[in-house]
């Protein structure tokens, strides 16, 4: 803006400049604010502050990823934290941004809405005095009294024009109101669906649960391995609804080749359900991108993995634990994690952390690996320690082992004990310290509930955006003006518009909205003056 | 079950139609190279029309409309009307190639980035034949052609995928919905980011032809002869935008849906979340700069090429390098 002063202006130091006051100031930010200039940055700032968190792993997705990263960068990585690059969608400065720009669409909303109601209420224009100077323009002759054919033409335009103004001999008629209207209800519904996602975000809940098939759970926060409700959830009142996974089936890709070998192709939980205690058994089948819906909450299938039946036994042969053990999928073969903690052996505590392997092989790097998601040659690896299972009984992971007050027992050469073991297979602990058995596969399911009380809210204010943005972009407002007068026994019509902006169409318009009064006057011959003839143009 | 015979032809229509892009493409050259000799002569024969969305006003028109009397004129364009037969060929041989993949498959080609490809390629010369019938886009072609033609090549080596069918999450009839708009709008955002490349060349030759028209080479000469008024390619450009933007704000919200289907919440800030997002920010940006005045149609414009700069990293760079729910580019 500087460029375009003139140079003959004194320097604005030389110039006593009026205090602006702290009202004067208020006012002044505010109109910075909500200019158009300052939308279009924050907008801008907007899109690249949220590209940071496409880049770097962030803790709302992937807890796990952010310290693998944070433990491989030690200098950088602290630093980016502080500034919040894995929290990105929740850091500080991009709620800056987004709450800058928030105010800005409500103070550029509000004037705009007073203006545009004024305006629907207006009467358009009279008619300018020389409606050739309009940039469409076109005249016609046709049969009947000028105020007879102006009746027409203001029954013509009423049509297609909300306001229609008569003057003397004259008619001014505008349309495309819908424009701004459509312009506005996109701004609001972007706010309907900020305060939607505000909704959700406080009153809102998720919880994850995995589930071995053959068990249930119920929705409680007890019933969750990870529950994570909103600043004002009311984590008592959850609906007691409960679910049982029967049974799981999983397909995974056998004939492709390439990166689509052990794609999974189909998962199908087999469930029973309740709503409540009181309600009756039902069966449904859950699968991916069809979920469970009990009121507001849905349970959704989005992990699955196996679960091996361990039993563990004294040297007596008494039986200290079975159960099926969820592992942990690592990789897209399945190569699984978990651990499995037997508290009630004695004199010191049991634990077997390692592998299990849906379809087992040796990699000579790796050690043991899976080279097929799907049971094909199913295998536990484990290594066993002992000592206390829970020092100080801090809690921890179930699918780790806490090592820290426990010894790796080896076997006779001195090397780590490592057990490999098939379904059905038992191996005895060395040192008289039992046996454990490998009975069978189980496969589980990795239930996610989520209840969030404004996604309608979302979904209508997304659709009523996308419907006030496609009116805005595609009506135009028009101002059309006619104006007749008596040629001998006949009339002669002119008719001019403007439209704000481009409009390539308005004089095709002129010319619909001039044949239509021609027809309804029931004027046969009618002398249309070209377009040549209008502008002025000589060819 | 796939069927590799199908998809092997499939191949075979993508190669084919690859063959005769190139041709089309140097008969588009040809043709654009052709537009030079006669212009020191008599006046350009470019004939506006109105433009198919927003633009070609009648008034800014006349001038250009009057036509122009000599013997050689108008010029013959033998070249350019070979160009847009082959490139309605090579739209068939698109379209066919697009249809076997997915019979082969048995579901929409919209599964990785081999079918993105192919169908966005498809949908862009769908467009440009459409609108083609409708008022000449003959100086388009080469603008139109050229960028398909390397996405196509990009495709069929780069971002091959075996046939296969589809991870769970992706089985659901939001695939069409959400894909094939995605794919559609991607493809007008292709066709109006080369009008808008076209505008800013079309700018600065008009503004050579001002200061020194004969010290123009044949070159410059010969495009700024071929291309339409920098006016008019801008709002023809604009004109796209506004209808690719509703489309993708459509992307955005169906996207949201499947993704409250599959993943249990509509919005989770996955990487490809957050560069839709991002696109539509700075889209929206461009037509809030278009409508603000103070912004040059030229610097709104520079904001239109950073949104399609923005589609590219979102295809090319989130599906295959950043980890997240959409990683299933199939590379």
């Amino acid at each position: 803006m500087t460029g375009s002063r003139m140079d003959t202006r004194p320097d604005e130091s030389d110039v006593n400049q009026p205090v602006l006051g702290f009202v004067g100031t208020g006012r002044w930010a505010w109109r910075q604010l909500t200019s158009m200039r300052t939308a279009l940055f924050l907008l801008l700032l907007l899109a690249i502050g949220a590209v940071p968190g496409s880049i770097w792993p962030q803790r709302n997705i992937d807890a796990g990823r952010v310290a693998d990263y944070l433990a491989s960068h030690r200098s950088t990585g602290p630093w980016l934290d502080r500034l919040g690059f894995f929290d990105v969608y929740s850091s500080p400065w991009f709620a800056a941004i987004y709450l800058l720009l928030f105010v800005s669409l409500v103070g550029c909303v509000v004037p705009r809405s007073k203006i545009h109601w004024r305006a629907m209420r207006e009467q358009p224009p009279r008619a300018p005095g020389k409606l050739e100077r309009l940039p469409e323009h076109g005249q016609i002759e046709v049969d009947g009294a000028p105020e007879d054919v102006l009746q027409v033409a203001r029954d013509v335009l009423r049509r297609r024009h909300r306001r229609v103004l008569a003057d003397g001999l004259s008619l001014s008629a505008e349309s495309g109101y819908l424009r701004e209207t459509g312009n506005l209800v996109f701004h609001v519904a972007l706010i309907v669906v900020i305060v939607a996602v505000a909704i959700g975000h406080l009153f809102g809940w998720r919880g994850d649960r995995i589930l071995v098939t053959g068990k249930s759970f119920s929705n409680t926060i007890s019933g969750y391995d990870t529950f994570d409700p909103g600043p004002w959830v009311d984590t008592a009142g959850l609906s007691p609804f409960t679910v049982a996974v029967d049974r799981l089936d999983v397909t995974f890709e056998e004939h492709a080749g390439g990166a689509q070998r052990g794609a999974p192709r189909d998962f199908t939980a087999y469930t029973r359900t309740q709503a409540s205690p009181d309600a009756p058994e039902i069966r449904q089948t859950l699968k991916v991108n069809s979920p469970l819906v009990f009121g507001g909450a849905s349970v959704f299938l989005l992990g699955n993995g196996y679960a091996p039946v361990i039993t563990v036994r004294d040297a007596a042969g008494q039986v200290l634990l079975h159960e099926a053990t969820p592992f942990l999928p690592q990789d897209a073969n399945y190569r699984s994690v978990g651990a499995v903690k037997v508290s009630a052996a004695s004199p010191r505590q049991l634990g077997f952390f390692g592998f299990f392997l849906p379809s087992e092989y040796l990699d000579k790097n790796a050690g043991p690996s899976s080279f097929f998601p799907d049971l094909k040659n199913p295998a536990l690896a484990l290594g066993v320690y002992e000592g206390e299972l829970y020092p100080q009984g801090r809690p921890q992971s179930v699918y780790t082992l806490s090592t820290e007050k426990m010894t790796q027992l080896k076997n006779a050469k001195g090397e780590p004990l490592r057990l490999l073991l098939k379904p059905g297979q038992t191996i005895a602990l060395p040192g008289g310290r039992g046996s454990i058995t490998f009975d069978a596969v189980q496969r589980w399911a990795g239930l996610s509930i989520r209840y969030d009380p404004g996604k309608i809210l979302a979904l209508a204010g997304a659709v009523a955006a996308l419907a006030g943005l496609i009116a805005s972009l595609m009506i135009r407002r028009r101002r059309i003006f006619v104006r007749v007068r008596p040629q001998g026994r006949r009339t002669v019509v002119s008719m001019g518009g403007i439209a704000k902006g481009e409009d390539p169409r308005l004089g095709a318009i002129i010319e619909n909205l001039l044949g239509t009064i021609a027809e309804r006057t029931g004027t046969k011959t009618r002398r249309t003056v070209t377009k040549a003839e209008r502008t002025g143009t000589t060819v | 079950m796939t069927n590799e015979t199908l998809a092997q032809y499939a191949n075979l229509g993508v190669y084919s139609a690859m063959v005769v892009f190139t041709l089309a493409m140097v008969a588009f050259a040809m043709d654009l190279a052709g537009a030079a000799p006669r212009l020191s002569a008599v006046a350009p024969d470019i004939e506006v029309q109105p433009a198919l969305v927003g633009g070609g006003s009648p008034v800014s028109g006349t001038a250009a409309r009057i036509p122009v009397e000599g013997p050689d004129l108008p010029r013959r364009r033998k070249a350019a009307g070979v160009a847009m037969m082959l490139t309605r060929l090579g739209g068939l041989l698109l379209i066919a190639a697009a249809a076997m993949r997915g019979l082969s498959v048995h579901r929409p080609p919209l599964g990785n980035m081999f079918e993105f490809a192919l169908v966005g390629c498809m949908f862009v010369i769908v467009v440009f034949v459409a609108f083609s019938l409708r008022r000449d886009l003959r100086w388009l072609g080469l603008f139109v052609v050229g960028p398909v033609l390397l996405t196509l090549g990009l495709a069929i080596t780069v971002f091959y995928t075996d046939a296969s069918e589809l991870l769970p999450s992706l089985r659901s009839v939001w695939l069409v919905i959400h894909v094939s708009v995605a794919t559609f709008s991607v493809a007008l955002f292709t066709i109006a980011f080369s009008v808008t490349i076209l505008h800013l060349v079309k700018t600065w030759l008009e503004a050579q032809d001002r200061q020194d028209s004969v010290g123009m080479s044949r070159l410059r000469t010969a495009v700024n002869t071929a291309l339409p008024p920098a006016r008019s390619l801008d709002r023809t450009a604009y004109g796209i935008h506004a209808v690719a933007f509703p489309l993708w704000t459509f992307t955005l919200i169906a996207g949201a849906i499947w993704a409250e289907q599959a993943w249990g919440h509509y919005w989770n800030w996955d990487p490809k979340e957050v560069w839709t997002f991002v696109i539509w920010v700075v889209y929206a940006a461009y037509l809030h700069a278009r409508a603000t005045t103070g912004w040059s149609a030229r610097s709104a414009n520079y904001l239109a090429l950073v949104g399609y700069a923005a589609i590219l990293v979102n295809y090319m760079v989130v599906n295959v390098f950043f980890v997240g729910q959409h990683s299933y580019s199939g590379m």
